[in-house]
Formats: C-alpha cells, sequence, structure tokens
C-alpha cells in the first residue's frame, strides 16, 4: 500500500499536474484575496480573511476533481488496474492509499495560505489583532471540505474510465453537495404553513456547507467534524463498492 | 498438480463464454493454452487470477482453493495480462520496485531481483528509459519482467508473444522457456506453431469448451495420420474413391480430392488404377503429414 502510494505522489509531481494544479490555485486564492478589487483585503478593510474562506470552496470544486479524475479512471482505461487488481492489495488499499495521496496534495495547496494569517496579522491595525480562532476553525474546515471533494472525486473517477466523464461528475457532485442542499433548502413551497422551518434547516443540515461556515465561527463542534468525515466514509465506501463488482 | 480447474462456467448476458472448462497443470511444465480468438482464453485466466469471478466451477491453486481467497494467493502468481498493461510514464526500474513494493517484497530482494530480471530479459539498454518510450517487444519483456520479479509459482502469461518481430519471438520464447523450469507456467495463444516450439502440455479451447487436452506429443501422434491429395484436370466423382477411407473435395472444388485412406499404399495404388480407369490427366498425386495445425483447425473451426 505504500509503494501505491508513493507511486501515486510521484505520477503527481514527477509530471506537471501536481505542481499546475498547485500554482494555480495559489493563483487564483492570492488574486481573489489581495488583488481583485471586489474581494481584496484591501478594500474590505478589516483585517478578516473571509474572502479566503468563501472563494476557496468554488476553487475546490473544480480543482479536486481535475486532481482526482485520473487516479482510478486512467488505471482503467489502460488496463493497469487489472495489474492491481491482482496483485495481493486488496480493494480498499487501493483505494486508501489513491485516497491519501490526493489529500496531501490537497494538503500542500492549502498550506501556503496560513501564512496569509501571518501577513494579515502583521498588517492588522494594531498589529496582531487577528481572529485566530476564526481562522484555524476556517482553515480546518477548508481542509476537510477538500478531503470531502477528494473522497467525492475519488468516487466519480470510480465510476467510469474516462477522465472526462469523472471530472464533470466529480464536479457536478461537488456543487450539488455543497451549495445544492442549500439552495434546495430555500426553495420552500409557500403555502406550506406548518413545519416549513424544519424542513428547510433539515435540508440545509445536509449541506457542506452549513458544516463549513459552523467551523468557520472558531468553534470545533464534532457533529460537524463526524458529518463531513461521514461523507468521506460514505463516497470512499460507495468507490470500494463500485469497484468491486466483477 | 499445482494448478486445478475443474468444471468452469461463465456467461455474459446469454453468452456462455465458458462452458465446464476443466484442466490441470503441473510445475515444470509449460501448458500452451490454445484457441482461436474469442474461444475464452482470457477469461480463463482472469478468472484463475482472481480478475474475475465464475458462475460456477472449482480452481485450485497450489492446494488451495482460489475462488474465494483470491487475495491469499495473488502473492503466488505471477501474472501477465493481455495487450500488457504498463504505466507508460514511469521508467522501467520504478516500475519494477513500485510493483515489488505492492507485492510485498523487501527493498534489497527487490534490488536483486531487478538486476536479475533485467538481465534475463535482456532489457540492459533499456533499463534507464520510461516505459513509454520503449518499443513494443521491449515493452513486453518489461511486462515479463514485472510478472516473475516476486518469484511466483504459478506464472500465467497471456498471449505474450503477439505483436512481436520474428526474433523478438524466438527471444521471448527462449526466456519463457527458461523461467519454465521449476515453475508452473501457462501460456495463452492463437498460434499453434508457438505450441509445438515450447510446450509440453496443450489445452485447446473453442467457443468456452474444452475440445482437446493432454501431452503434447501423444496429441501430435494421434494426429500424425497421412492424407492423400489427388489433383487432376478433370471432374472427380467422390464415390469412385468411396471404399477407400473418408474423402471429400480439397480446395481446388471437383478438380482435387483429399482422402484419409484406411490403408495408405493400397489406396494409393487403387487411385492410380482409378485414374488409368476413368483417363484422367493427373495433375498431381501426394501424400501429407496431418500437422499439429490441421489438427487445430479441424477442431476448431465450426463445420
Amino acid at each position: 500500500m505504500k509503494s501505491l502510494f508513493f507511486k501515486e505522489l510521484t505520477s503527481f509531481f514527477g509530471s506537471l499536474i501536481g505542481y499546475l494544479v498547485l500554482s494555480l490555485f495559489l493563483l487564483a486564492l492570492g488574486l481573489i484575496v489581495w488583488v481583485f478589487p471586489e474581494s481584496s483585503v484591501f478594500e474590505y478593510g478589516f483585517a478578516d480573511l473571509e474572502s479566503l474562506f468563501v472563494y476557496t470552496p468554488y476553487v475546490f470544486t473544480f480543482l479536486i476533481p481535475a486532481v482526482a479524475m485520473r487516479s482510478l479512471a486512467e488505471e482503467k482505461r489502460s488496463g493497469t488496474w487489472e495489474l492491481l487488481m491482482t496483485s495481493p492489495l486488496s480493494v480498499t488499499q487501493i483505494i486508501l492509499a489513491k485516497y491519501l495521496a490526493i489529500l496531501v496534495v490537497v494538503f500542500l495547496a492549502l498550506l501556503p495560505t496560513l501564512g496569509y494569517a501571518f501577513t494579515l496579522s502583521v498588517l492588522g491595525d494594531p498589529p496582531g489583532n487577528l481572529d485566530l480562532a476564526g481562522f484555524f476553525g476556517s482553515w480546518l474546515g477548508l481542509l476537510m471540505i477538500g478531503a470531502t471533494f477528494a473522497s467525492v472525486g475519488l468516487f466519480s473517477s470510480a465510476l467510469t474510465s474516462q477522465q472526462v466523464v469523472a471530472f464533470v461528475l466529480g464536479v457536478f457532485l461537488c456543487f450539488a453537495l455543497y451549495f445544492g442542499f442549500s439552495a434546495l433548502a430555500d426553495l420552500v413551497p409557500w403555502d406550506w404553513s406548518r413545519g416549513v422551518e424544519d424542513w428547510s434547516r433539515g435540508v440545509e443540515e445536509l449541506s457542506l456547507s452549513y458544516h463549513y461556515t459552523s467551523l468557520g465561527r472558531g468553534v470545533i463542534d464534532s457533529r460537524d467534524v463526524f458529518f463531513l468525515l461521514g461523507m468521506v466514509w460514505v463516497f470512499l465506501g460507495s468507490a470500494v463498492l463500485v469497484l468491486k463488482k466483477k | 498438480m499445482s494448478l486445478q480447474v475443474v468444471s468452469l462456467s461463465k456467461q455474459y448476458g446469454t453468452q456462455q463464454v465458458l462452458d465446464e472448462v476443466s484442466f490441470s497443470a503441473s510445475p515444470g511444465r509449460i501448458l500452451g493454452f490454445l484457441g482461436p480468438n474469442g474461444a475464452g482464453k482470457s477469461t480463463t485466466l482472469k478468472i484463475i487470477t482472481g480478475y474475475l469471478s465464475a458462475d460456477s466451477g472449482a480452481v485450485t491453486l497450489l492446494g488451495e482453493d482460489a475462488l474465494s481467497h483470491p487475495k491469499k494467493l495473488a502473492a503466488r502468481i505471477g501474472y501477465l495480462p493481455e495487450n500488457n498493461p504498463l504505466y507508460l510514464d514511469t521508467y522501467v526500474r520504478e516500475f519494477l520496485a513500485f510493483s515489488g513494493g505492492i507485492y510485498g517484497m523487501k527493498s534489497t530482494d527487490i534490488r536483486r531481483r531487478t538486476e536479475e530480471l533485467i538481465r534475463k530479459t535482456g532489457l540492459q539498454a533499456e533499463q534507464h528509459k520510461k516505459i513509454g518510450q520503449l518499443s513494443k517487444g521491449y515493452r513486453q519483456r518489461v511486462g515479463i519482467a514485472r510478472a516473475l520479479l516476486h518469484d511466483p509459482d504459478l506464472v500465467i502469461l497471456d498471449e505474450p508473444t503477439t505483436g512481436l518481430d520474428p526474433n523478438q519471438l524466438v527471444e521471448i520464447r527462449s526466456l519463457i522457456q527458461e523461467v519454465a523450469e521449476n515453475k508452473t507456467l501457462i501460456f495463452s495463444t492463437h498460434i499453434m506453431q508457438e505450441v509445438e516450439a515450447i510446450c509440453q502440455d496443450v489445452v485447446i479451447i473453442n467457443k468456452g469448451k474444452i475440445v482437446s487436452s493432454g501431452d503434447l506429443a501423444e496429441l501430435r501422434a494421434g494426429a500424425a495420420e497421412a492424407s492423400l491429395v489427388l489433383e487432376t484436370e478433370e471432374e472427380l466423382a467422390l464415390e469412385w474413391f468411396a471404399d477407400l477411407g473418408k474423402v471429400r473435395y480439397g480446395s481446388k472444388g471437383s478438380r482435387e480430392i483429399v482422402l484419409t485412406p484406411k490403408n495408405s499404399s493400397e489406396a494409393r495404388k487403387a487411385i492410380l488404377q482409378l485414374v488409368a480407369h476413368h483417363q484422367l490427366t493427373l495433375i498431381r498425386l501426394n501424400q501429407e503429414e496431418k500437422k499439429m495445425e490441421s489438427l487445430f483447425r479441424e477442431i476448431t473451426q465450426s463445420p
């Protein structure tokens, strides 16, 4: 399993894919947070990184399926899947190794944004005036959103042998999970007089953005953590089930 | 007996891909798994390696049930799938090291075996290239090296020689012969000469059914019956020859007959008399040894 994990990592960083993904991610976020007037911290005027945490999930929606689309679809297309399946590795081990490799890429992409907190804390007036708890809560939230998207991306890659299909499916699923349920919660039929609030709250709680926002308040609630970890478990488990069918 | 396949059946939709396939292979011998394209060779091999499941039947591998615990046996099988899938963007050595890793080998063993196999498969000149840069013959060697790296007891090669040029063919064949010592080796092919060249045992499969299996020498002895071919300028009638043995028209229509005689020398005498009697103009009369090739064609062609 270890060697598969390292092989996956080498295939990211031995080729352009890994560097391309990391640099595009950082470029996009850097522009959003520091340059674009609509969202830039300087225009906003408060020592607060909200724009980072609001926009990153959008970037992740495209970026992570792009990282994950290859991992299973390409194996199946080229036939190397047969090599893995006839090796002593179990499907679960294969999925875990590949998942961890994607997770490392996501983590490496997020790592430099920790520096943003330092920059902002220096820029604050007075310096050091930054809601660190909120920042780290949000940052952890981002990492977990990334982890969830990674499992979704891997699952879509398990469904098909074509990378493009895996990508489109991954983007759609990430989008639906993150924004879809919130949007659905707002779509309450107006003639419902009772139970409307329960319904919309219940639906809202299914969305990833709800739990992400909740983590962003700086309180790490185990309910949010378990919800997100549960999502990861469901998608990885489904990927294993899909692949075990012969 | 290190591999025993007992009445294996598999269906895809309404198509019966395998129908009660049974055979066995023993160590130190090369088993040629022969059949035309689409006969079910690869499916059978995929079931043995645990990649596909069977509808019914049993596979016993090295004394254990291979169908229920394929992972337990995976490390003892070396498998080269059809079309030889490889990671084209990895280097030869990197790929072999990776492969050894997923088979749970120690890194010192991986290094030792990699050196050994690169030498044996003649990859020295190409060992620092990416697999994608190699020609087909060299890729095939990488695939074979991978299959042998973890020193498996059972080696399964699915069409290892397709697409190779004649020189490479000879080299790969001798490599197969070399590694087969004290291992059980199965390789599939649709080329009869290949089996005749290196196998001791042969299993012939057609449309999912085993049509012939056993020791190649015995099979060859059984197949070695002579047939007589008579070609004339005039049309021939089959009933003239009916008393002499089994007779049919040859490839040139009614001007040529192929006779499987009960007694060869008497038949030849009789044919010459017939030629004289019917005043035929003889083009040729010759005796043909039936080879494995024609045996194969005979049993795998539908009537």
